[in-house]
């Protein structure tokens, strides 16, 4: 019997594996029992109305997918009245995940939706596809510093901040974040990207540039958290083109300590739990008895030797 | 198969992946026959599994295509039912093979399995006062509504189909439709199609009290000629749409297309506020 149960930040989940935000809804009951899910992840909040981007909204590429949805919503308190109700017929921990224009107003939505049934909250201060031109809070250390420093001011519940691979350096507005006082990390939100329809000229997305995710990216993803891992304490939430329980192996030993799966649910929806269980056997073959043993366990080379070019064969 | 990333899981869901409770599911089919119906169409017939052979007129299944070059065809395309045969425990598709998905999902031949996710989304609605409804479409949209105007026709319901096309080899499923009401095949090739000409039969078709209720997909400008005729004769009518999808859920929110409601816009998303919407709120495309 293998212990898939982690804690992150101040939330138990009886396993590691979650819907990544914007990819997931109650609407999945269709297909899964989500009873079996680590934690449920809202689609992002805001207070108002969000009618989202202009279609079309996404394009296949080579290595997962470049979309620009741009935070769809119903608002907040369509959500505190109807969706939070949705989402507690089901057992797993709630997190929230919340969008606001301005800092105070992200302050203000860590507040509004500290309320019983929601169990953490994840500050969505990275989304490409909210902005145009692709700026969002977690491209800058300062920022992240101060969205976080108020919403913590604001709100008891556990805080996880999800950040951006877009930023020039995430171990700054990791360190931020978790100085800000964030109980967990979330990396990462997507890359930014562009893919032209080379007869129309135009942007395979309406709204022109937009995020990119799928197994391409896994490995940059893999990379950041390894990365944020070294530079801060606070648990790290893995989340990038998990396609595989080796993928979510690869993610826990670079220093995760769950993962949020989304491109995945698109091809196959009962991906997660085919996950979940997957990962079960993985560890029962591998003698690990905990799963949050796997958690930084990654080994690095032993120091080598290194050769002159000309050794092996270079001329 | 002929997937580009082997490693990725496909098609591995079990029962208890979607347990009892849960109306769709990912299931394995295998194929049992895929023919060629003309140049660019391909009929699909699949051994199904109890929860697919439940879908009802207008609803979709989301299906993993094979990729047909080196690249994966990541999302599932959505596809409508054609044909439910509950007794043999088949369900059919009929499709235009257009991008790379289908054009994977024409390389699959009989002994192959195809992967399905469904029956998904609202199909269409038949109210028991309506006595004669108008079946109007064209192109691939034919095959979508084969299934209501069979359930019509099996509940004693006069259905008139008006079948728009190229060419007569073009005219979709004319056959299934000939089986459960009359059919008017409206052509390009002998100038019947012209919108004038299908107003034309749907004045006299009205005027014969043939016309209780309007159903239509595949072509725009029909579509926009049955909701002005709808809305002037008060005629109720419904619509099945198409749109890129991804999840085919609802979450993602990447299917949604632009719906008048009141006099207000709304963006709606096809695979679970669709693929069928009422008539006089779709704006066309």
């Amino acid at each position: 019997m293998v212990d898939l149960s982690v804690n992150i930040g101040g939330v138990a989940l009886p396993n590691p594996i979650m819907p990544a935000s914007g990819t997931f809804s109650t609407e999945f009951s269709q297909v899964i029992d989500l009873n079996r899910l680590g934690a449920l992840v809202s689609k992002t909040v805001s207070r108002k109305y969000r009618a989202g981007n202009p279609p079309p909204r996404v394009s296949e590429v080579q290595g997962g997918m470049i979309n620009s949805i741009g935070l769809p919503t119903k608002g907040l308190e369509y959500f505190l009245d109807v969706q939070l109700r949705e989402y507690k017929q089901f057992t797993p921990p709630l997190v929230c995940s919340i969008t606001a224009e301005t800092i105070e107003d992200f302050a203000d939505m860590a507040r509004d939706v500290s309320v019983p049934g929601v169990d953490a909250i994840e500050v969505n201060i990275s989304c490409p596809t909210r902005q145009p031109g692709g700026g969002n809070f977690a491209l800058n250390e300062e920022h992240t510093y101060k969205v976080v420093k108020l919403c913590r001011a604001a709100t008891t519940k556990p805080l996880w901040a999800k950040l951006s691979p877009n930023a020039g350096d995430i171990t700054a507005v990791a360190e931020a974040a978790e100085k800000a006082g964030a109980d967990a990390l979330t990396v990462s939100n997507t890359i930014l990207g562009l893919k032209i329809n080379t007869d129309t000229f135009l942007s395979y997305i309406g709204n022109g540039y937009g995020g990119l995710s799928g197994p391409g990216i896994k490995p940059i993803i893999v990379r950041m958290v390894n990365e944020c891992a070294k530079a801060v304490k606070i648990p790290i939430i893995g989340c990038g083109g998990i396609m595989t329980v080796e993928d979510v192996v690869e993610y826990l030993l670079a220093g995760a300590s769950a993962v949020e799966i989304g491109f995945l649910s698109f091809r196959n929806p009962t991906g997660m739990i085919a996950i979940i269980e997957g990962l079960e056997r993985w560890c029962e073959k591998k003698g690990i008895e905990r799963v949050s043993e796997l958690t930084g366990a990654m080994v690095a080379h032993p120091p080598r030797d290194t050769y002159e070019a000309g050794m092996i064969g270079i001329s | 198969m002929k997937y580009a990333s082997a490693a990725i899981t496909v098609g591995t869901a079990t029962e208890e992946h979607s347990p009892p409770q849960c109306p769709a599911e990912e299931s394995l089919c295998p194929v049992v026959a895929h023919e060629w119906v003309n140049d660019e169409y391909r009929h699909l017939v699949v051994k199904a599994s109890r929860k697919a052979l439940a879908a009802q007129p207008g609803q979709f299944f989301q299906l993993l295509c094979p990729t047909p070059d080196e690249v994966e065809v990541w999302f599932r395309r959505p596809q409508s039912v054609y044909r439910v045969a509950r007794s043999s425990g088949r369900l059919e598709f009929l499709y235009k093979v257009a991008g790379r998905g289908t054009r994977g999902l024409a390389q699959l031949g009989p002994g192959d399995t195809l992967s399905m996710l469904g029956p998904l989304g609202i199909g269409f609605r038949l109210e028991p006062h309506w006595k004669n409804v108008v079946v109007l479409g064209r192109g691939v949209g034919l095959a979508t509504m084969a299934p209501i105007s069979q359930v019509a026709g099996e509940l004693g319901v006069r259905v008139t189909a008006i079948l728009s096309a190229r060419s007569p080899d073009l005219a979709l499923a004319a056959d299934l439709f000939e089986s459960v009401g009359t059919v008017i095949k409206v052509l390009d090739t002998d100038g019947t199609s012209a919108i004038e000409n299908v107003e034309k039969i749907l004045m006299r078709l009205i005027a014969e009290n043939k016309a209780d209720a309007f159903f239509t997909c595949g072509s725009n400008r029909l579509l926009q000629l049955m909701k002005r005729i709808g809305k002037e004769h008060g005629i109720p009518g419904q619509a099945a749409m198409e749109q890129i999808m991804a999840c085919g859920l609802g979450p993602c929110y990447i299917c949604v297309r632009t719906f008048e409601v009141g006099g207000r816009k709304e963006m709606r998303r096809v695979c679970v506020e669709g693929p069928v919407f009422d008539l006089q709120e779709v704006l066309g495309w």
